[in-house]
């Protein structure tokens, strides 16, 4: 049985970073990857996907984006490239093609079943990431036969889709961007919105992660919130999307270019779907978030005296749905070939026989120090800072949970 | 994201909602989550034509029976218009004083919650129907209510806009809102 101080699952951004740090401090490790380096984003991807944050945010400890389009959009075969030679010049110790089937507590250390043979180690690093497994809703049960049932994860184009009409639950990153191209390919699409995060590309000519990452938006700690830190941690994803043309796609634009947006799917029965009477409330919420957002965003500026280095402020449409909202939709007789799950992701942790996930299958965890000793988590939302399931989220988590392994290590060798 | 003022105005807001009580109750029901296991109850019986009272006492909830000092009644009836008494508002009406008080509800606690003091809370509601579905006499259209609008008018110690997040976030915790605009499965025995 092989055996390293520290096993690092999994070699995206995360255990990328965690590896960089760990070797700065001298920790024997490897990473352990399923696949190849960046598996998900080569792998789980649809192929018009961009990262949603400009070039310049893609930092990671001693390495950063250094192209000539640093507020343009990486896509996906481009970040597998910025991660490989991330990985590559590190280097990395990536044991490539070896899943990990089991994880179990042993001696005061975690045994590992790997694909390639069981691996022993004292600390651990799990950094296989938060959308491993589309969360899907149980009353996706009762869809009718005839009609197809896919995720995000499984989406590649609108040409491989069955034919027909499609209706994509969800309205956040994954579900605007997914109701975008399939109806720019000419399909009839209902666009079923619950609860988002509206934000426009750019404000005051400037990105928006630009003005989040000025203003400290994205450091703000998971130990310094006022609000409830388990409801930062559930909110759905911005409604944003990358591309050359930095456009905004909000509920706004999607129904002036013909999709038809519907409340919340609440039930599906003899084919019929329902819908929630809610969507002028969950609009209205969205609408408001986005503002106290922009106000603070303003704020920041006139308290830094900028005001003149930027356009003036304005504020947006608000989110009009009309009252004509219908409340139910017959799929079959609408002509609707295809529903798509754009209703979140979550981990899979499947393979980790260790007691700590609670009881909706979260694991439990202090800013990335999971519930189980020398145990760690990385690139959930909300971790450790807002900008923790980010590429660039990744560098600061990794350097704290690095210094706190090492110093356990040092506390146990004393 | 925005930046957050301190706790302390809380201290000074007063609109009669004990939010540290509920949150209280928030945090130990996330340790025993079958104690959030409530049943509401009202009995109702026929008194003559379409008047009606419901008698409205115990309930369950906290893993317990949960009694009152005293039971509520509730009557309802039907205007001179459908040929009735109007001894008491329509079945309908009460429906739509049950969501005004329970987004009226709303507001105050999450002001409170949120440290904006309240001076008046005003809902105004209307609800359209179109009687010809329970009248029997166009199947395609819907018993209920077509569609249901509500006015607030609201003084607080406040902006517009986080007067207006206040009503909207009261919406969105509302069970009533969600009685409303979502389907429920009801089950009718009989003996």
């Amino acid at each position: 049985m092989r055996f390293a101080t520290t096993i690092i699952i999994g070699a995206g951004q995360s255990g990328l970073a965690m590896s960089r740090h760990l070797t700065a401090r001298s920790i024997d490790h490897v990473v352990l990857e399923r696949g190849e380096v960046a598996n998900s984003w080569r792998t789980e991807r649809w192929d018009s996907l961009r990262l949603l944050t400009p070039n310049w945010q893609s930092r990671l400890p001693g390495y950063a984006y250094t192209g000539d389009d640093p507020d343009g959009f990486m896509t996906m075969p481009e970040v597998v490239r910025f991660l490989q030679r991330y990985a590559a010049l590190s280097p990395a110790p990536i044991v490539t093609g070896a899943r990990v089937t089991r994880v179990r507590q042993e001696d005061g250390g975690y045994q590992l079943s790997t694909s390639q043979g069981p691996w022993r180690c004292r600390k651990l690093v799990i950094a296989s990431g938060a959308c491993n497994l589309a969360s899907i809703p149980s009353l996706s049960a009762g869809l009718p036969g005839k009609v197809a049932s896919l995720t995000p994860l499984q989406y590649r184009n609108p040409s491989l889709l069955p034919d027909g009409g499609v209706m994509i639950v969800g309205a956040s990153a994954s579900g605007i961007q997914l109701a975008r191209e399939i109806h720019a390919a000419g399909r009839r699409v209902v666009l079923s919105v619950g609860e988002h995060v509206r934000l426009p590309r750019t404000y005051r000519g400037r990105d928006i992660q630009w003005w989040m990452d000025a203003i400290g938006a994205m450091d703000v700690r998971y130990d310094s919130m006022v609000e409830d830190i388990e409801r930062a941690r559930r909110l759905p994803s911005l409604q944003l999307i990358g591309t050359p043309e930095r456009v905004t796609v909000d509920l706004n634009s999607l129904c002036k270019a013909g999709v038809e947006l519907v409340g919340r799917l609440v039930g599906l029965c003899d084919g019929k779907a329902q819908f929630s009477g809610s969507l002028a409330n969950h609009c209205a919420l969205a609408d408001l978030k986005m503002n106290r957002l922009l106000a603070s965003i303003d704020d920041w500026v006139n308290a830094n005296g900028l005001t003149r280095q930027f356009p003036a402020p304005h504020r947006f449409e608000p989110t009009d749905v009309g009252s004509e909202t219908r409340l139910s939709l017959d799929l079959i007789d609408a002509g609707i070939g295809s529903v798509i799950w754009a209703t979140g992701y979550r981990p899979d942790y499947s393979w980790l026989d260790v007691p700590v996930l609670d009881r909706k299958g979260r694991i439990r965890h202090d800013g990335g120090i999971v519930a189980a000793p020398g145990m760690y988590v990385m690139g959930l939302q909300f971790m450790r800072r807002r900008k923790s399931s980010f590429i660039d989220g990744a560098g600061d988590d990794a350097a704290d949970l690095a210094a706190h392994l090492s110093q356990n290590l040092n506390r146990a060798a004393a | 994201m925005t930046t957050t003022t301190s706790i302390s105005p809380l201290a000074k807001v007063d609109n009669g909602v004990n939010v540290t009580a509920l949150l209280g109750a928030r945090e130990s029901l996330e340790q025993v989550p079958e104690a959030a296991q409530f049943k509401w109850r009202a009995s109702c019986e026929w008194l003559n034509g379409t008047h009606s009272r419901s008698a409205i006492g115990n309930f369950f909830g906290l893993g317990a029976e949960q009694s009152r000092n005293k039971t509520f009644t509730v009557e309802a009836d039907h205007p001179q218009v459908f040929a009735a008494e109007d001894n008491a508002p329509t079945p309908v009406e009460l429906v739509l004083s049950g969501l005004a008080s329970c987004l009226t509800a709303g507001v105050a606690a999450v002001a409170q919650r949120r440290g904006i003091q309240l001076h008046s809370v005003k809902a105004s509601l209307e609800a359209d129907m179109d009687i010809q579905g329970i009248l029997g006499m166009d199947d395609e259209v819907r018993n209920g209510f077509g569609a249901i609008r509500v006015h607030f008018e609201i003084r607080a110690d406040a902006s517009e806009d986080d007067i207006k997040a206040v009503v909207a976030q009261s919406q969105k915790r509302s069970a009533v809102f969600d009685i409303i605009t979502n389907p429920t499965n009801v089950f009718v025995t009989v003996n």
